[in-house]
């Protein structure tokens, strides 16, 4: 699919499939044609609910499959309720795709740390599919998931799979649980401090709400890991997405286009100020 | 015996690095222990007369909440240590403590442990040292739980 020569101007896309992940949260296929819609892991884009609105969401498939575009969205508000309620063969306004995604290329040679938090695990899971694909470029892989609940885990049975490959070390946490949960519990912070990885040599990638990434970070840093070697993806209200209107502004940066993605270095200062 | 006991102390991260002298003295308060998936170490109101040295395995620390049974709060994994109330008094559990899957641990008596403190301050301090990293990392653990960060704006 050829994108529209103004990035302001959305495209009409076909939704091929809707599928429930979670009580609120729905995975969005969308048919992009043969020329397919190429993007980086980590980016995002603006997805228009006609009549109703625009909101980021960003692109939770595998970037070796341009063909089918898939976002996964939580149902919080007008938009994203909208876009939530699409059906398949009724179109929704596309454009994109934005932003600086995750470090798969200054990854290569090291040991790779994802830690997803709720929601989050849908913008790392592009970033888990390209490592996956070219695993051999790649040290060690840990994922570690932290969830609310049992019944809150997102790509449950992909994670299952996953699991069972030997390459790659997963882990999965959920805040509280009834006692026939066999698996842990406690934030996905704790499991950061038992995962094993090459300190000195090692790329984390770490995505949820922001607190989260704040205290993932600092428990990284705890656990050797440089804070200019821990990328967090950050979330700011956005408008145009392309650096213009200055709604995603977080101190110096615009969020949609010199982030989401952002070093832990670069960010660490204003994360801890609650009123940028 | 007393040897083997040494050796497995050692092993623990807990005691990473403890010296000759101090091992020997804190193997006299401990002991192998085994429990079975779905065995308690200890339930809550219960005498904290023994803590856990985790060696291999998963356990639950489980709390009852009204009107919603029982609730996993926290697992603490091989590696990790189970159980800080027999720090401070009144040395009482306030949670119940299961296996979730088979345990092998060291069980240390909390009385004789809290004696040899007592007597020895250097044994004692260095206790603390080991003990107040875990406190704090819980605290801060629980600090983010509290936040419940997945409620609707996760
Ligand atoms: C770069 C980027 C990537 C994103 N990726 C995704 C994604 O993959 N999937 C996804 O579901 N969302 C994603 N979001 C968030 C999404 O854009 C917002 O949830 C959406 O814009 C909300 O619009 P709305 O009209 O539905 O809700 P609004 O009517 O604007 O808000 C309704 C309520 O939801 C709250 N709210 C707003 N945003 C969020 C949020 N992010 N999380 C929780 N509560 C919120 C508001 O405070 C308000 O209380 C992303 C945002 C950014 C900036
Ligand atoms: S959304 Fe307009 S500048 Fe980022």
């Amino acid at each position: 699919m050829a994108l529209a020569a103004d990035p302001m101007a959305p495209i009409a896309a076909r939704v091929a499939r809707v599928r429930r992940e979670l009580k609120d949260v729905w995975t969005i296929d969308i048919e992009v044609g043969s020329g397919g819609f190429p993007f980086a892991p980590g980016q995002f884009n603006m997805l228009y609910s006609f009549g109703v609105g625009e909101a980021a969401i960003s692109i939770s498939g595998d970037p070796a499959r341009p063909n089918t575009l898939v976002h996964t969205v939580r149902a919080v508000g007008k938009v994203s309720g909208a876009l939530t309620r699409l059906k398949p063969g009724e179109f929704v306004g596309l454009r994109g795709p934005f932003g600086a995604g995750w470090p798969i290329d200054v990854a290569v040679g090291s040991d790779v740390v994802l830690v997803a938090g709720g929601l989050g695990l849908a913008p790392l899971r592009p970033a888990l599919y390209r490592l996956l694909a070219t695993r051999e470029n790649y040290g060690r892989i840990v994922l570690l998931c932290g969830a609310r609940s049992p019944r809150d885990i997102l790509f449950r049975i992909e994670l299952e799979r996953w699991r069972r490959r030997l390459d790659i070390d997963i882990e999965v946490t959920v805040d509280h649980a009834a006692p026939d949960w066999r698996g842990n519990v406690g934030v996905v912070t704790t499991l950061i401090g038992r995962a094993a990885f090459d300190r000195h040599h090692t790329v984390a990638m770490v995505c949820g709400p922001e607190i989260m990434m704040r205290f993932a970070a600092s428990e990284l840093v705890n656990a050797g890991v440089s804070d200019e070697a821990i990328y967090l993806s950050m979330e700011r209200n956005m408008k145009c997405a392309i650096g213009h209107c200055g709604h995603c502004q977080f101190g110096g940066d615009f969020i949609c286009k010199d982030g989401p993605v952002l070093t832990y270095r670069h960010l660490r200062d204003r994360l801890a100020r609650s009123e940028i | 015996m007393m040897e083997g006991m040494e050796a497995i102390v050692r092993e623990h991260r807990f005691f990473a690095d403890l010296d000759d002298d101090f091992v020997k003295l804190i193997a006299g308060c401990a002991r192998n222990v085994r429990f079975n998936a779905g065995d308690y170490l200890f339930r809550a109101g219960e005498p904290a007369n023994e803590f856990y040295l985790l060696r291999h395995g998963r356990v639950a620390l489980d709390i009852a909440v009204p009107g919603r049974g029982m609730i996993t709060i926290e697992t603490v994994s091989a590696g990790e240590i189970v159980g800080v109330s027999w720090l401070l008094p009144p040395y009482r559990w306030d949670h119940d403590t299961r296996a979730v899957e088979l345990v092998r641990a060291i069980g240390m008596d909390a009385k004789c442990l809290r004696q040899k403190c007592d007597a020895d301050h250097d044994v004692g301090y260095e206790m603390m040292l080991r003990f107040v990293p875990i406190l704090v990392d819980r605290l801060r653990a629980l600090r983010l739980q509290l936040l419940d960060v997945y409620g609707t704006h996760g």
